[in-house]
């Protein structure tokens, strides 16, 4: 395995060097560096021309600058990086650091949102594969894969974003569009859960009537400009998610699970009253602790409680705690909603990372990046959900077909045990390379998203370097994709040999 | 004829046999004699009593995927369209106003294309004088959109020229030849792919764009950067057929490895080359359409349909049909070309898709063709078992992204 590993190394760096030296070349080639000098007419058009060339290095031929970029890259390996400086005479190494940060914001949500999602559709229409659902699923994923992004993006800024900021000016339902929205969810609900006519047409009524009395009940309350929870919500969904965790982790016959994840949705709710004040006005370093106790308390509670089934009790009890802090996150967000609302004005921006000049208490500025992230991570989010959900049908599919499950239900399993653990957990074994490697292309952002809601991201990076012909932002660009491309390639073959010992090497 | 009767009875047999056993899931046996593709041609055989050649099968399957169908008028459709429409190439079309000259602004530049007959309170149906409406400058907005199709029609099949030819050769090469040229041919891919693809395409799209030589230097450069997944796959399959005893065969006899490579390896990797080729010509014209958005592709006076949105997005509020038109023409040639991809996935290996099984078995619900009831039965087992399989399954040999969309490529 060493052996593999340091080969494929070696190799991976031969490939990278001979990928820069093919981009550093095609890039300083693909246009004229001083264009919009020669035709300006500033007087002291000479001097700039000199003082960029000096910053280019225009004068040396492009081995030597080719070079010259190297060495500045090879002594990262003693700490200290010098990738060289931008047309302005800007340290890259800089505008790096600013560009990656921005980037990893952007993309990290979407990324994980779109895997969560994904696999769970890709799931759901594999276990229903050829119905109803299946047909509108796989006809959503061509499209989202046949969209132009950048159009997409307009459409989402036109109705999304301005539509919801008129919307939350004077927010209300009509009855038409409130039974409308009844018909969709219970038509949704009805294909996702599925089973017999009947069975169906009890989701559907029951999903109709609720959302046809709750949302004027909603509207009555105002709920969109003064949303709120209240502890008694917060009880009744953790003691849901307790009990739909235990069914899918171990069955509701497990008494010891079940009452596992019921005490830490019981400690939730006692937590958010003790954490009410302490997360007034948090800082990021508190919410850190506290997810830290959350993930002990709850591991704690499923050991201790789990005997036997210690495993799934603390696999349920850490994901009812996840719910019950998220919870309490998003009541303190509602809670600041109408304040923010009140400095904004209209919520959802169609541009730019941050208000500018925007200064509130922490919840406020959360919700500030919270809602400029939103366009951005929803566009890039439809992409790869289209993605993740394709393959791991595909994946759940072909594993379905194998004898071990055949096996399983041979034996007697129930069909829960069937899928999520031998059918699901197998099926899974593919996709940890996509995901290595959709972790890989998050540090690259994404240049059409970034472009069209103007972050300054990596992909800005390259996308105005490329425009200046400038070299080393480009460079840098491509330096930084490209190791993460190579490392998490190996990463990606690592994890499979380690997951799937049949093809250890 | 008669043995062909006989065989498709003996299938039949079979088949009807272990339909029994469904409940308990199929045997072996059934499934190896279900085998889909094996079931529906010995079905045909005896339906007709003719024999067909592979490629008959394969076209008969793909005739009967609906969507790919569809998809497949339908492009014929819009290629007509646009290309019969302003002409091409110095041969005029039967429209008469063309996409670089300007002419006043009428009426704000609204669209004169009307869809709702005056019986129904619209305004009859009519084409008008500026359907889609006028730009900026005033020039015609259906010229320039039909331009912009023209462009996307012809990178696609510039690029899946190109892109299949230097990828099939580059694989199948490494495939045959192993040792030290496949190691070299795979490094000189890896060494591409290292590159984010809208990145090499973006640098070499502006290279391009200063060379002001229309679209083709752009097609050509795309092509020279979508090979890379063709020629990995190409190379796996290779890898497999040349164990194979007919080309064990072939080299005995003293063919040349050109002869073995173009007459005994490539013909049997059609499959994967076509559909592999429908999807990087998909992609293709997204990666287009991007580059002409962000800048590095197509440049005004020409016409692109990425380069008409970023224009006109600012316009959306105002003029929303310089908006809708290119995009909604994209996303239908990219769409249409993706599900002719889908077809052609499942008409060269049935068990991928078995769209056509299901149909059938549909139909038989309705009590549409309730004879063929007893093969259905037997079908069914593997049906609902049958998976989408290798070709987009994430991991082939080396190869992280096979599917129709590559989560590194130009979607974001």
């Amino acid at each position: 395995m060493l052996t593999f590993i340091l080969r494929r190394f070696g190799s991976s760096f031969l490939v990278l060097l001979g990928a820069s030296v093919l981009l550093y070349v095609l890039t300083i080639n693909s246009g004229d560096p001083l264009a919009d000098l020669r035709e300006s007419n500033a007087e002291n058009r000479e001097y700039l021309m000199q003082q960029r060339s000096d910053f280019m290095n225009l004068g040396m031929p492009w081995y030597q600058r080719y070079w010259t970029w190297l060495t500045g890259v090879g002594k990262c390996f003693i700490g200290q990086c010098d990738l060289g400086t931008n047309r302005q005479g800007q340290q890259v190494v800089d505008l790096l650091g600013l560009a990656a940060a921005s980037t990893l914001r952007l993309v990290l949500l979407s990324t994980v949102l779109a895997m969560v999602f994904g696999i769970i559709i890709g799931i759901l229409t594999a276990i229903r594969q050829y119905s109803g659902m299946d047909y509108a699923v796989t006809f959503l994923t061509f499209l989202f894969f046949s969209l132009p992004v950048f159009w997409a993006a307009v459409l989402l800024k036109e109705y999304l974003a301005i539509g919801f900021n008129d919307w939350i000016a004077d927010p209300g339902f009509t009855w038409p569009a409130a039974i409308v929205m009844g018909l969709l969810l219970g038509l949704v609900l009805q294909a996702v859960l599925a089973g017999s006519a009947k069975r169906r047409l009890f989701t559907f009524l029951g999903a109709f009537v609720f959302t046809v009395l709750a949302i004027p009940y909603l509207d009555w309350l105002n709920f969109a400009r003064y949303p709120q929870l209240g502890p008694l919500v917060i009880a009744l969904v953790g003691a849901a998610v307790a009990v739909g965790a235990t069914v899918l982790g171990a069955g509701l016959r497990n008494r010891r699970v079940l009452y596992a994840g019921l005490v830490t949705a019981a400690l939730g709710v006692v937590s958010y009253y003790a954490t009410y004040t302490l997360l007034w006005d948090p800082n990021w370093l508190i919410l850190l602790v506290l997810a830290a106790v959350l993930v002990v308390v709850a591991v704690a509670v499923g050991r201790l409680m789990g005997g036997y089934s210690k495993g799934a009790a603390t696999i349920v009890s850490l994901t009812t705690a996840v719910i019950m802090g998220l919870l309490i996150i998003t009541e303190h967000v509602f809670r600041s909603w109408p304040g923010y609302l009140q400095i904004v004005g209209r919520p959802i921006a169609t541009i730019g990372s941050q208000t500018p000049n925007f200064s509130g208490t922490f919840w406020e500025d959360f919700l500030d990046k919270g809602t400029q992230l939103m366009l951005p991570t929803i566009l890039l989010a439809l992409v790869s959900v289209a993605t993740y959900s394709r393959y791991t049908r595909a994946s759940m599919l072909e594993v379905s077909q194998q004898d071990y499950i055949r096996t399983a239900r041979a034996k007697g399993l129930g069909e829960r045990q069937v899928i999520l653990k031998h059918a699901f957990r197998n099926s899974l074994i593919p996709i940890t390379t996509i995901m290595a490697f959709d972790f890989a292309a998050l540090i690259g952002g994404a240049v059409i998203t970034e472009q069209v809601f103007g972050w300054k991201g990596m992909g800005d990076l390259f996308r105005v370097g490329l425009m200046n012909v400038d070299p080393a932002p480009v460079m840098a660009f491509f330096l930084v994709t490209g190791t993460a491309a190579v490392l998490f390639n190996l990463l990606a073959d690592i994890l499979y040999a380690i997951l799937d010992p049949r093809i250890r090497v | 004829m008669d043995e062909n009767m006989n065989r498709g009875v003996t299938v039949q047999q079979a088949a009807a046999g272990p339909s029994r056993q469904v409940a308990a899931g199929p045997s072996r046996q059934a499934i190896d004699m279900a085998d889909l593709a094996e079931v529906e041609d010995a079905r045909l055989r005896q339906k007709t009593g003719k024999s067909y050649s592979q490629g008959q099968l394969v076209l008969r399957r793909f005739r009967n995927h609906q969507a790919a169908m569809v998809s497949a008028v339908f492009l014929v459709l819009i290629f007509i369209l646009a290309f019969s429409s302003i002409g091409w190439a110095g041969i005029p079309g039967w429209w008469d106003k063309s996409y670089l000259t300007s002419s006043s602004v009428v009426d704000g530049g609204a669209p004169t294309l009307s869809l709702v007959p005056q019986w129904l309170g619209g305004e009859g149906i009519r084409w008008g004088e500026h359907p889609f409406g006028q730009d900026n400058t005033g020039k015609d907005y259906f010229a320039l959109v039909m331009r912009g199709t023209q462009q996307s029609l012809i990178i696609a099949l510039v690029v899946g020229l190109v892109s299949t030819v230097i990828g099939a050769t580059i694989g199948a090469i490494a495939g045959y030849f192993r040792g030290w040229v496949d190691s070299l041919l795979m490094r000189l891919t890896d060494l591409i792919i290292v590159i984010p693809l809208l990145v090499l395409a973006a640098v070499l799209g502006r290279m391009t764009a200063s060379l002001n030589a229309g679209i083709i230097p752009l097609a050509l450069v795309l092509g020279l950067v979508t090979w890379t997944s063709l020629a990995r796959l190409v190379r796996g399959e290779v890898l497999s057929l040349r164990e194979k005893e007919f080309v064990a065969a072939a080299v005995a006899m003293g063919a040349h490895p050109a002869r073995v490579i173009g007459r005994h390896l490539l013909p049997n990797t059609v499959g994967v080359i076509v559909v592999n080729a429908t999807f990087a010509i998909a992609s293709a014209i997204l990666l287009e359409t991007s580059l002409s958005f962000l800048g590095f592709g197509v440049r005004a006076p020409e016409s692109s349909l990425g380069l008409l949105i970023s224009e006109y997005q600012n316009a959306f509020t105002t003029r929303p049909w310089l908006f809708w038109w290119p995009g909604m023409l994209i996303l239908a040639i990219a769409l249409s070309v993706n599900f002719l991809g889908d077809g052609l996935r499942d008409a060269f290996d049935p068990r991928q898709g078995a769209r056509t099984a299901r149909r059938r078995r549909r139909f038989g619900t309705f009590g549409i063709s309730g004879r063929e009831k007893a093969l259905d039965a037997a079908t069914a087992g593997t049906t609902a078992t049958a998976t989408d399989g290798p070709a987009e399954s994430p991991r082939d040999d080396e190869t992280p992204f096979t599917g129709p969309a590559d989560p590194l490529g130009p979607g974001r």
